[in-house]
């Protein structure tokens, strides 16, 4: 057994982690990147790509399916779950071996293994010729969350489903019964009523999408329900039994009254928790929060000097780009104390963009009206529907709006929210906005093309400030 | 390359001045540091420094210009080795085609130093990025647009400060911790919208309308931020004013003793040298006036920062003796001339009247009687004094004469309560009227 050492050795190759592997090895440092399942982890693999893989396939049926609307003619059309799943997979795996790639472009030795740091310093990785010692100046835990387990319905991949089972369904769920209405279960529920099932979605808050501002909530509800979705708020679920024919689940509404109900299928997507057993985290001293989250700092430093964390082990919000965003830090700042030129910039939560895919997709960025009001913000409001945009009619896509969210006294951009299609693809002008420090003037003054949906990007800002044109 | 000379922002608040005057012409080799002009602003007129060296190619903006935009070009150095005559044109955009041709050469004749020049101007740009890059880069200040208007808004002179963002720009959370940690400066301290003062303005009958004969005057730059200011400062603070009379007689000799051993310094105090003295070392002993109420915080000083009201040409102007408390009576006169002298001539630094914590207006000298002031916000209170007046005073059950001085302080009472604006003016006629208190 040959003893390695390294600058930076990376638990973890999620998006989070072989992203602060590369930019470590741009700054110079030697670098490993320990693996004990998959590179490029949850994101590449079994979340964010395969699924917007598989609600493309959904987009495309829908679309066949109105292809009246447009002088089309399609008929006969039908959809082959397993053919959908198939190119999904298709698509994870060419990411992966695109990290493959990366990693071997940028000189990162990957270790397929699990990795533990077993003292300061020092990671031992379970490969499977044995166990291989590696030394690290410096140790980023990379090692992401996973589905949280409801004690009452534990995943059985047959009528009980994760969203990793979601993703590979045995079989097209006919009444399917979604637990959780967060970006995960939202997601799923609109593939899956897209794709043909009868689907219903139970949320305990008393509303959807719970951490969207409360207008995207209701027009959100409203337009899964004009799909034919069953959508229960202020609901629980009690009890699932599960045979071979399919799922009981007790369910009960707002007012506490339960009832039963029979499903096909169950996908429960009730958060996520952090990977953080195997680490070896008690025996470091690393502390966590009450929800086992590691602690860091701004620049992703844990208690521990040497030892940083990022991505969803460190909490919230538990999105791809935010742990990438975590990683470049983590490798700035790493790179900062060896003198070797980083130049780390602590990042804001608020300038984090949310992207649900779900349809009309959904995406958003800083305060909600509601939490800046809460903050002590005096604010204007802007609103603007899909239905003045003239590229969205012509798109054929009229449902959705967008919002903007102002300081009334600096003019400061607050926050964002947008429905409707292709809005995920918007955010970023805001998230720009919001990074430069935007007030509402430069937005107003800037040039937005014609016809495109980012027009209603400068009509909401116009409309915060009661000078709105096409309305 | 020539190096484009843009009019600088001289106050954060500036926006636009007037080229009052070149002190160099083209031709003129200039190096960092020297006098290029006089540049004139809301506020004052001020000196332009060179900060590169070269040859004056071209002055683009004429002298006596008002209303140059901050960052408008207004002249164009050439470096050493260019040529001056292609740096002048080189900027026109082509404006003779025939001289285009005739420029070649030049850019030509450059060449072999093109090689080397850029990496000289690249390389000391380089090293501070290495660390944190100042956010002022010559010209540039790195800041965002939402910092840029905190700024303004509050008062924050953006070129002291450095910043946090990527690259040494200065954000949102910097102006914060700017005005969290320091005075704020007096400028543009609540004043959102000046409108209110202009739409009355023009809602004023003009004086055509009666046929009564006058002159019109153009306002000034000064002018209008006194107007805007001060109409502010009635409509924003609640004023409440209290006077008391002041027995300067001990004053007035020790003022005389006192001259007569520093005339060997050349130094002479006047009344209003100790009146500064005298209204700092009461704010000490009543600090609860000397405070800055701001929308969500109030702030207390620690030292007490006079600004003076100063006559000049065509307006007033307050400079500022600083740690008056601490200063002593001849350093408070030395100061106090000097201010002066420089306020009339117009050449007092953004520094010297951007601040202070509490204001002082003298109008002893005309002989009034009694008179009080417009707070000038930020400050919390402004004293203002009237002359010293011979009168028959009851002392000790006895009618004297006694040189009386009237003082009248003005509060903001969202700061300063009644029982505190009126402990500090007790505390201000104690300390007058046993002026040796002040020598300690």
């Amino acid at each position: 057994m040959t003893d390695k050492s390294y600058d930076l050795i990376v638990l973890g190759s999620g998006p989070g982690g072989y992203v602060a592997a590369i930019r470590a090895s741009q700054l110079g440092l030697k670098t490993a990147i320990v693996e004990r399942e998959n590179l490029g982890g949850i994101c590449l693999n079994w979340g964010c790509i395969p699924t917007k893989a598989l609600l493309r396939s959904a987009e495309v049926y829908h679309n066949m399916k109105r292809a009246a609307d447009y002088g089309l003619a399609a008929e006969n059309i039908s959809a082959d779950i397993d053919a959908v799943v198939k190119r999904s997979r298709g698509v994870a795996k060419q990411l992966n071996q695109g990290v493959t790639h990366l990693m071997k472009k940028n000189k990162i030795d990957v270790i397929m293994g699990d990795g533990k740091i077993s003292e300061k310093g020092k990671v031992t990785v379970k490969t499977d010729k044995g166990e291989e010692e590696l030394a690290a100046k410096n140790i980023i835990i990379a090692t992401g969350a996973r589905a949280r387990d409801l004690p009452f319905a534990k995943a059985d991949g047959k009528r009980i489903w994760t969203y990793r089972h979601a993703m590979t369904p045995p079989e097209m769920p006919k009444k399917l019964l979604v637990i959780g209405s967060g970006a995960i279960g939202i997601e799923f529920a609109s593939f899956y009523n897209d794709m043909g099932a009868d689907v219903t979605v139970v949320e305990m808050m008393d509303r959807i999408v719970p951490v969207e501002d409360e207008e995207i909530s209701k027009f959100l509800e409203k337009s899964l329900k004009k799909q034919g979705m069953t959508i229960m708020t202020g609901a629980g679920v009690k009890s699932i039994e599960t045979s071979d024919k399919g799922v009981k689940a007790e369910i009960a509404d707002s007012k506490g009254e339960a009832k039963s109900y029979d499903f096909s299928h169950v996908i429960v997507a009730v958060g996520i928790q952090p990977n953080v057993e195997t680490v070896g985290l008690d025996e470091l001293g690393i502390e966590p929060d009450e929800r086992f989250h590691i602690k860091t700092d701004g620049m992703c430093r844990t208690n521990v000097e040497g030892i940083y964390a990022i991505g969803d082990v460190t909490g919230g919000p538990w999105l791809a780009h935010k742990a990438s965003h975590e990683g470049v830090i983590a490798a700035e700042a790493i790179a900062a104390d060896m003198g070797k030129g980083g130049h780390p910039h602590p990042m804001d939560p608020n300038n984090i963009p949310g992207c649900t895919y779900c349809h009309p997709q959904i995406a958003s960025v800083g305060l909600t009206e509601a939490k800046a009001k809460a903050a002590g913000h005096d604010v204007k409001v802007g609103n603007f529907p899909f239905i003045g945009n003239g590229k969205a009619i012509a798109l054929g896509e009229t449902e959705g709006f967008v919002k903007t969210v102002f300081d009334a006294k600096t003019g400061e951009l607050l926050g964002a929210h947008m429905i409707g299609s292709e809005v995920t693809e918007l955010i970023q002008g805001y998230t720009i906005g919001k990074t430069l420090e935007t007030t509402e003037t430069e937005l107003m003054h800037t040039v937005f093309p014609h016809p495109t949906l980012s027009e209603m990007m400068h009509e909401s800002v116009l409309d915060a400030y009661e000078r709105v044109l096409h309305m | 390359m020539p190096i484009n000379l843009q009019m600088p922002a001289l106050s954060p608040t500036m926006e636009e001045g007037t080229l009052a005057k070149w002190l160099v012409k083209e031709g003129d080799k200039v190096a960092s540091g020297d006098l290029l002009a006089e540049i004139e602003t809301d506020k004052a007129t001020m000196e332009f420094e060179a900060v590169d060296e070269g040859t004056i190619a071209k002055i683009v903006v004429a002298e006596g210009t008002d209303k140059v935009k901050v960052g408008d070009v207004i002249a164009i150095i050439a470096e050493e080795g260019e040529d001056v005559d292609a740096a002048a044109n080189a900027k026109e955009g082509g404006e003779k085609p025939k001289q285009a041709k005739e420029e070649k050469p030049a850019p030509e004749k450059s060449d072999e130093k093109s090689e080397s020049e850029p990496k000289k101007e690249e390389a000391p740009k380089q090293a501070p990025a290495a660390k944190e890059a100042p956010a002022s880069d010559g010209d540039r200040i790195k800041v965002s647009p939402l910092a840029r208007r905190l700024a303004e808004e509050k008062g924050v002179d953006l070129s002291s400060l450095k910043g946090s963002g990527p690259g040494g720009r200065i954000v949102k959370a910097d102006i914060d911790a700017a005005e969290g940690g320091t005075a704020p400066a007096k400028s543009e301290a609540a004043a959102p919208t000046p409108a209110p003062a202009a739409a009355q303005a023009s809602a004023q009958p003009a004086a055509d309308d009666f046929e009564i004969p006058h002159s019109s005057e153009k306002l000034s730059g000064m002018r209008k931020t006194i107007a805007r200011r001060l109409t502010e400062a009635k409509q924003t603070i609640p004023h409440y004013r209290v006077s008391i009379d002041v027995n300067i007689d001990k004053l007035l000799k020790l003022r005389s003793e006192l001259n007569a051993s520093l005339e060997p310094r050349g130094i002479k105090l006047s009344v209003n040298d100790l009146m500064i003295k005298a209204q700092a070392v009461a704010l000490m002993q009543a600090p609860d006036s000397n405070v800055s109420f701001t929308d969500d915080a109030m702030i207390h000083y620690h030292r007490a920062d006079i600004a003076v009201a100063v006559s000049i040409p065509g307006g007033l102007i307050t400079p500022i003796i600083t740690s008056a408390d601490t200063k002593s009576l001849s350093v408070i006169a030395t100061e106090m001339k000097d201010l002066a002298e420089r306020a009339k001539a117009g050449k007092l630094k953004m520094h010297e009247y951007q601040g202070g914590t509490a204001s002082l207006s003298n109008m002893g000298m005309f002989g009034v009687t009694t008179f009080d002031a417009v707070i000038n916000p930020p400050h919390g209170m402004i004293l203002a004094i009237s002359a010293g007046i011979k009168k028959p005073v009851v002392i000790d059950d006895s009618v004297q004469i006694a040189t009386i001085m009237a003082v009248t302080g003005s509060f903001d009472h969202r700061a300063i309560d009644g029982a505190t604006g009126a402990a500090f003016m007790k505390a201000f006629k104690e300390t007058v009227e046993n002026p040796l208190g002040m020598l300690a």
